[in-house]
């Protein structure tokens, strides 16, 4: 039972990395692919990282349940930094004058990444 | 009263990262969070004079399983928007400012981050009350600040404004 929900925690983890790194590679401009990259890392890493928990919850002895609580907390942090990561990089790229994509600009240059 | 739970805190985080519980370990590691709560209890706290943490804390607590359901709802939009063939279409991307009415510098950065990991939209730039904001669409930009702020207000206990 616990093995599968490892299973199926993970699969998800690894469906939204997947997919929030193709959006990193599609979107259009420095902003939107800050979108992609700081939410997606985020509830990837939430899956995969309580997915391990429980695998260690399986036999469950002082040092394993020990294991999980240092998995718990790398995932309080990652929640802690990575908004914060986020906002940083965005910020830096505000204040430079990164200019952002709008419809008006569809099909403009600019396009160095589009797949 | 902060230098005992700074103490607490350092010494539960001790036997977790430890793991060893015969005297000697136990001992070093109580020494250690004595000494490192005598030189720095006043960094894990700030504002040391303020009333009603506990309720505050608590109410941040409850505040966690809906965050979490926004980052959800936030991740299934990218991942759908990034795996969507006429994306382009789909984003009209902006930066919209506005005012927020909330005081305290940690109800401000609670309210950023929360910005930031909810759906479409990413805080920008914090200065005094004006938030810059990076919204995906013109519908998650004119959902802003939404419930959100009043939620933090209510953590906080801060007035209506």
């Amino acid at each position: 039972m616990i093995d599968y929900l490892t299973m199926i925690l993970t699969a998800a983890g690894l469906f939204f990395f997947f997919a929030t790194t193709l959006g990193l590679l599609r979107f259009p401009d420095f902003y939107s692919r800050m979108h992609a990259a700081g939410k997606g890392d985020t509830l990837s890493s939430l899956l995969i990282l309580s997915g391990l928990a429980l695998y260690h919850l399986h036999d469950p002895s002082t040092a394993n349940i020990l294991v999980a609580a240092k998995i718990l907390f790398i995932l309080v942090f990652i929640f802690m930094a990575s908004p914060t990561a986020t906002h940083a990089i965005i910020d830096a790229g505000y204040q430079s004058e990164v200019k952002p994509w709008t419809r008006a600009d569809d099909g403009e240059g600019d396009d160095d990444l589009a797949v | 009263m902060y230098f005992i739970s700074t103490t607490l805190i350092l010494f539960a985080f001790w036997l977790v990262l430890s793991g060893k519980f015969d005297l000697f370990h136990l001992a070093l590691g109580a020494i250690s969070s004595l000494v490192v709560a005598w030189m720095s209890s006043d960094l894990l706290f700030f504002e040391q004079n303020k009333k009603g943490r506990t309720g505050e804390a608590l109410r941040f607590l409850a505040y966690i399983p809906w965050l979490v359901a926004e980052i959800f709802k936030s991740t299934i939009h990218v991942a759908w928007l990034a795996l969507h063939p006429a994306m382009r279409e789909r984003i009209d991307p902006r930066i919209v400012t506005f005012k927020t009415r909330l005081k305290s510098d940690v109800a401000r950065a609670a309210l950023a981050n929360s910005i930031t990991l909810t759906p479409g939209t990413i805080t920008v730039r914090v200065e005094e009350d004006v938030f810059t904001v990076h919204a995906l669409s013109d519908k998650t930009a004119a959902g802003l600040p939404g419930g959100m702020e009043e939620r933090i207000a209510r953590i906080f206990r801060e007035e209506a404004a």
